[in-house]
């Protein structure tokens, strides 16, 4: 293995490698699933009075369609902290997402700059796609190809807004919250796909298992605990598998 | 405290309100990773807390009792996530069939069940 000799690809081979990120986001379930669901969210964007720019930026800036629904829900009424903290605690999961993903595309020469667009793309879309696809393609490639492929997914959730939003007037409002559950289906879906190994589909499982249990509870923070407990106790059975098979890592 | 939309104006309540708190995890997921590697334990088990939060999301989107998810019947998403994920399970792991099996029965037990 020649790992300190990758150097990054020539600009021509980079435009080559991001253009196949987008045709991986064309053929990928999710660029079909954001649509539908930005679709519903541009309808009741123009539903509760937001411009249409308004929307778009929306789209670019955050990049979340949990965190999105609440802006567009909750942003004519509420006080703005409100809204802020609502936001905030929807989206703590890119921590723990960026931190896993951001280590398979660095290799020795990758500025932190570099970074900052694949972890600003970085949705639960594109990490669930990512996870799958970096793996097996060379290190080099990759921030080029992930960069590509959050593009490519964000242009159908840029495309959906703009539908939903031209369309809101046809749209009844119920319609238009069905269409918010495509996410939801494709996190089910791709996860149960992707989780090939026992740690992953144990940290689902868990997870699934535990976040009805942590929000019963009303200590706020969900999504947090869900994470570090369901998350910790996968890792734990993970680590203790190895132990017995006698491969400590 | 509790300046609202109005005060302020919508791209600037975007910035503040969306932007900043949404963007602020990337940012120190960013900075806390520097220098680790792929496969170290840290790593490993901070890729089992992130899918075990992304179920998390996943059972607050079925479940949420607040916002415009929550207009259609709780029995109705989680009947129809079921009914997708066995159709997924049925279709050898097809991805596109669960997705549109799901949505289907979304759009059609909030016709026939929804208020």
């Amino acid at each position: 293995m020649m790992s300190t000799d990758r150097a990054a690809p020539p600009p021509h081979v980079a435009f080559q490698v991001f253009l196949d990120g987008n045709i991986a986001a064309v053929r990928s379930v999710f660029f079909y699933v954001l649509i539908g669901n930005y679709v519903g969210l541009g309808a009741l964007a123009h539903e509760v009075g937001f411009s249409f720019w308004w929307m778009v930026m929306s789209t670019l800036l955050v990049w979340a369609a949990p965190a999105q629904v609440i802006l567009v829900s909750t942003l004519n009424t509420a006080a703005l902290f409100e809204v802020a903290l609502a936001v905030t605690l929807s989206s703590v999961r890119f921590l723990p997402m960026v931190a896993a993903i951001l280590p398979v595309m660095r290799r020795p020469g990758v500025r932190q700059r570099d970074l900052l667009l694949p972890a600003h793309l970085t949705a639960v879309s594109v990490w669930v796609e990512g996870m799958r696809l970096l793996p097996l393609m060379p290190v080099e490639r990759r921030i080029p190809f992930y960069n590509g492929l959050g593009v490519g997914l964000m242009s159908g959730a840029l495309v959906g807004g703009a539908i939903g939003f031209v369309l809101a007037a046809r749209l009844p409002p119920l319609l238009s919250a069905a269409l918010l559950f495509f996410t939801p289906m494709a996190i089910l879906m791709s996860s149960a796909r992707n989780s090939r190994t026992l740690l992953d589909g144990l940290a689902f499982g868990l997870g699934l298992v535990v976040a009805p249990i942590v929000a019963a509870q009303k200590i706020g923070l969900d999504l947090m605990w869900t994470g570090l407990i369901a998350g910790s106790m996968a890792y734990g059975v993970h680590r203790l598998r190895e132990r017995w098979r006698g491969r400590p890592s | 405290m509790s300046a609202t939309l109005h005060d302020i104006g919508p791209v600037l309540a975007l910035i503040l309100v969306g932007f900043l708190p949404n963007e602020v995890w990337r940012l120190v997921g960013l900075m806390l990773v520097h220098g680790l590697d792929e496969r170290s334990q840290l790593i490993v088990w901070v890729r089992a807390v992130a899918t075990a939060m992304l179920a998390g999301v996943l059972a607050q989107l079925i479940l949420s009792t607040s916002g415009p998810l929550a207009s259609i019947p709780v029995g109705v998403r989680i009947g129809a996530a079921a009914l997708g994920f066995v159709v997924f399970l049925i279709a050898r792991r097809s991805v596109f069939a669960g997705v549109l099996t799901g949505e289907s029965a979304i759009l059609l037990g909030t016709y026939l069940f929804a208020p």
